[in-house]
């Protein structure tokens, strides 16, 4: 096997020895945004690289697709702008240490392999480094106290759903006798209605459904995400609210659309409740929340339940409108959680609702780019957030679950309620306390990104909408 | 037809792109950005009068047609056009922004820059939505101008500004999801967006059926119709003058407008079922809104209601089903945003110098402010529809088709109208007669600013009253087909002759 043989896992390999560089230098390099600084570049050269990797390796166990390189897109922007906004609030939360930016690498990396698995064995090596990457990052924070809080409890419940993972996986590997996605869903089909292995293979698509559940924060498998993301570095939350929950999706993808998509008529019916359930519980628990790091986090377990919406279409194009709106939730999220960023500065914690109060009139342009995520969280055109949910209900009607998209679309009203709270603390009301905002350029490019990629997605969404279809030659 | 051909985009664009052109200016410059706000709403109006002269009221297709690729994937184009539908409605937008800026030019003191960015994005959404000749664009202009909506409410608004603000935008947004899913599903059906490909389908009964109720939870909320109609003296009467004027003139219309474009051309059959339903709605929203009105203490709150009765009448005459009742609506809807635009603009200016919308606050301001006294007495009467002014010809034209359609719903519709000459007449009293208020005296009568920027509408109140004709003729055609279109297929063919000849 020569190094050209290796070309589909070049992204991957370039992140690797970037995390192995970065680990080196913080040894030898004082100033800490010289880090940052690798990072970029190295994740710049990765994402250059996405896109002449073809093909499988190792017999068919890592496979670099379409499919994986859409995520792969994800993954590397996410890293990219969470890099960008970690810059100066690292420095102000004094927690410059060199692991951070290796961390979030190795993650990536986790992440990419996830979405290139071609067998359940890979699909767990990459779960597993990319989990125990963010565990670390969630404690980051070591002197508070929240944060160790954050990292503890996402570590056990992660644990938790991860040894369910694999419990799912020793059902399907016994029932079908392969990890590989392909043989397992050659042997589901031959199956078929075959009596005797089908409690064992249902048991298998339950206990999924739970680990993924987890994964993506879905109701009821939710009950960590406000802690966690409240506790960890408001950085790392940016980070983990996009990258691991695409990678939920990537490996949904892989799992359900693959491996067992001969059970899909089971997997609906457990996914149905689910998403439903999902979108009530994130929207409404939203409206008490008066952190903005915890309403997001509410946030963010809604718009899992939008995305679970096309998954269980069962059909490839739910699946494009899924990654679609992952694609969109990234930039209108990260977005968000920039100016949440903004406005922590050395003495100022400023990720309490009533903090924007009369932001529009201290800093107008925090608050306007801020009032724009909100409007692309609801949904409301002209912004991506709407492109986003549009290509989900359309898929969702599509396969016919018309009652579904009603009801979605019934609760996606409701969080107008809280995303407008926000614009309406910072446009309608007066300041009551002076907020300072932190100044530094890394944020401001990443703010300029994210709004940018909002509002382009939203008014010319034709190109983003191709590049989620064409990956799709999944099936 | 030389630079007629992106006439309309120039139109819808001009005031988004200079509002975003204010982004760009600095904020102390206020005089500066309230100068390029007029200039592009007068530029915007100039833009407009060439439809006006230009469109040909002969032909029955739309005109002033552009008609792009948009997002392939979906078939969506960006395709806008008009006809004697959205014609006037187009015109009537681009003089209400002027007007809202004129009337904002002293009112608005804080947030300047943002206030005028907001204005120019409603003016350019606005027209967007009556000019879409696409199902998915018209919805992006539909629910984009929320936005900016939400924001003149909620921003420059009175003491209650948050709630109503609020309120507008949720009533406002679960209509339009529902009415978004039934787009999708028309869309899944049919295979296309484009308006004027489905107004020549047929879809199978029940499913006409169950989108007329979608499109009809998004259009009553926007109109407002009976139930959902309380929405609206929330905003109007917190919204500053500038945003009632909008709603009142244009926003509200484009839920009549709505049932014109797609309820009634989409689901004729769907819709002959369901009038008599919509009829009943209306005749109660014409009495409902008319009686509260009596006990309304607040004077943007009275006017509001009295919206709720006028709109009524829109939509009682469009579904009639016949043309004089369809002519008379949409007449009527002109006529509305001209007078009850005319009617907040005219309490804007007197709220500006008093502070005070509580009627009780008034008294003898005909003593106070002559010239005022005489331009509102003038609006009064057209609200009440006295003849020669153009209320009396919507008003007239709606019972009359209200009567061939249903004979108890004009009567009770004409008690409408006594009641209307009632409150409004008892308000007029109470305002400007009686003994001089004494926080009213010594206020200043309307400036040169005011009173341009109320004489547009005086010339309109008897322009359409006395040659309604200049206007009716622009929707003759389109309003035929239209008839044509709901028509049950046994009258089809008669009125097909008809139409021809």
């Amino acid at each position: 096997m020569t190094l050209a043989n290796l070309r589909p896992m070049a992204p991957e390999l370039i992140l690797i020895a970037l995390g192995l560089v970065l680990l080196m230098l913080d040894l030898i390099c004082r100033k800490k945004e010289m880090l940052a600084i690798v990072t970029l570049i190295g994740a710049i050269l990765a994402f250059y690289f996405i896109k002449g990797s073809h093909g499988g390796l190792f017999d068919g166990m890592f496979i670099a697709d379409l499919y994986s390189n859409f995520f792969k897109t994800v993954f590397i922007i996410n890293l990219l702008l969470s890099t960008l906004i970690s810059v100066k609030y690292l420095d102000t939360e004094r927690a410059l240490h060199g692991e951070y930016y290796a961390l979030l690498v190795f993650a990536t990396v986790g992440m990419m392999t996830m979405a290139s698995a071609g067998n359940l064995i890979v699909l767990y090596l990459g779960l597993e480094l990319m989990s125990l990457s963010i565990y670390v990052l969630c404690g980051f924070l070591r002197n508070n106290i929240k944060s160790t809080e954050s990292a503890i409890k996402y570590f056990l419940l992660g644990a938790f759903s991860t040894a369910i993972l694999l419990y799912a996986i020793s059902l399907l590997y016994g029932s079908t006798g392969s990890t590989d996605f392909n043989k397992i869903a050659n042997a589901v089909a031959v199956m078929g209605a075959g009596a005797a292995l089908k409690p064992l293979l249902l048991f298998s698509v339950a206990l999924f459904v739970t680990a993924v559940g987890f994964k993506i924060a879905a109701v009821p498998f939710h009950m960590w995400s406000p802690d966690v993301y409240e506790g960890a570095p408001t950085s790392v939350t940016a980070f983990m609210s996009v990258g691991p929950k695409a990678a939920g999706f990537a490996i949904i993808g892989k799992i359900f659309f693959v491996a067992i998509f001969g059970l899909h008529v089971e997997w609906v019916k457990l996914l149905i409740p689910i998403s439903v359930a999902t979108m009530i519980t994130g929207n409404v628990l939203a409206i008490s929340q008066t952190n903005i790091k915890r309403m997001l986090a509410y946030s963010s377990i809604a718009h899992a339940g939008y995305a679970l919406l096309g998954i269980l279409t069962a059909d490839g194009d739910g699946l494009t409108a899924a990654m679609n709106y992952m694609l969109i939730y990234m930039f209108m999220n990260v977005g968000a959680f920039a100016v949440v960023i903004m406005l922590r500065t050395e003495d100022f914690a400023g990720d309490e609702l009533k903090d924007y109060l009369g932001l529009a009139k201290t800093h107008p342009l925090a608050a306007f780019l801020m009032m724009i995520f909100m409007f692309s969280l609801t949904g409301i055109p002209p912004t991506a957030g709407f492109i986003g949910k549009f290509y989900i209900f359309t898929a969702l009607i599509h396969s016919g679950q018309l009652k579904l998209a009603v009801a979605g679309v019934l609760i996606s009203v409701i969080s107008a309620f809280f995303y407008l709270r926000v614009v309406m603390y910072m446009y309608m009301k007066d300041p009551e306390v002076e907020t300072p905002v932190s100044d530094s350029l890394y944020l401001k490019v990443a703010l300029a990104i994210s709004v940018v990629m909002v509002i382009v997605i939203g008014v010319f969404p034709g190109k983003f909408i191709e590049f989620a279809k064409a990956s799709l030659i999944l099936q | 037809m030389d630079y007629s051909h992106s006439l309309l985009s120039a139109i819808i664009f001009l005031p988004v792109f200079g509002g975003l052109f204010l982004f760009v200016i600095g904020r102390e410059n206020k005089a500066v950005i309230k100068g390029i706000a007029l200039l592009v709403t007068v530029l915007d109006f100039l833009l407009s009068l060439p439809l006006f002269i230009k469109f040909d009221k002969a032909a029955s297709s739309m005109q002033f047609v552009e008609h792009y690729k948009w997002i392939p994937t979906f078939d969506i184009s960006y395709y806008v056009g008009v006809d004697g539908i959205s014609i006037l409605m187009v015109l009537l937008s681009t003089l209400t922004a002027i007007l809202c800026t004129l009337v904002s030019w002293n009112a608005i003191k804080d947030k300047v820059k943002e206030f005028y960015i907001s204005l120019l994005l409603v003016e350019g959404f606005m027209i967007g939505v009556f000019c879409s000749l696409d199902m998915f664009l018209f919805y992006i202009f539909w629910e984009a101008m929320l936005i900016p909506m939400y924001l003149i409410i909620g921003v420059w608004g009175g003491p209650k500004r948050i709630y109503a603000a609020i309120k507008f935008f949720l009533y406002t947004l679960i209509g339009s999801v529902l009415m978004l899913v039934a787009i999708i599903a028309l869309y899944l059906h049919t295979g296309t967006f484009d308006i004027v490909k489905l107004m020549s389908m047929a879809l199978p009964y029940k499913m006409q059926i169950v989108l007329f109720w979608a499109f009809f939870a998004a259009f009553a909320v926007k109109v407002p119709m009976f139930p959902v109609h309380t929405w609206l003296p929330d905003a109007h009467t917190e919204a500053p003058a500038a945003g009632s004027v909008f709603l009142a003139a244009i926003l509200i219309k484009m839920g009549a407008y709505g049932f014109l474009r797609f309820s009634l051309p989409l689901f004729p059959d769907a819709s002959r079922a369901i009038a008599p339903f919509m009829t009943v709605l209306s005749v109660i929203a014409i009495i409902y809104g008319g009686i509260i009105c009596f006990s309304q203490t607040d004077l943007k709150r009275l006017i509001a209601y009295s919206s709720v009765s006028h709109m009524g009448f829109v939509t009682l005459g469009i579904f009639a089903l016949n043309s004089q009742g369809i002519q008379g609506g949409i007449l009527q809807m002109i006529n509305h945003g001209v007078v009850t635009g005319a009617m907040f603009l005219a309490i804007g200016m007197v709220y500006e110098r008093t502070h005070t919308r509580q009627i009780s606050d008034y008294g003898g301001l005909a003593d106070v402010m002559p010239i005022f006294a005489a331009f509102f007495m003038l609006f009064t009467l057209a609200a009440i529809g006295l003849p020669g002014t153009n209320g009396f010809v919507g008003e007239f034209l709606i019972i009359l088709g209200g009567f061939t359609a249903n004979k108890t719903a004009g009567v009770f519709a004409a008690t409408g109208i006594i009641i209307g000459a009632v409150y409004m007449l008892n308000l007029y009293q109470k305002i400007f007669f009686t003994g001089v208020n004494e926080g009213i005296k010594g206020l200043k009568d309307l400036t040169i600013r005011e009173i341009v920027t109320l004489i547009p509408l005086i010339v309109l109140v008897f322009w359409i009253g006395f040659y309604p004709n200049a206007f009716l003729s622009f929707m003759d055609v389109s309003v035929g087909k239209l008839i044509v279109r709901v028509s049950a297929d046994s009258l089809k063919a008669v009125l097909n002759v008809a139409v021809v000849h």
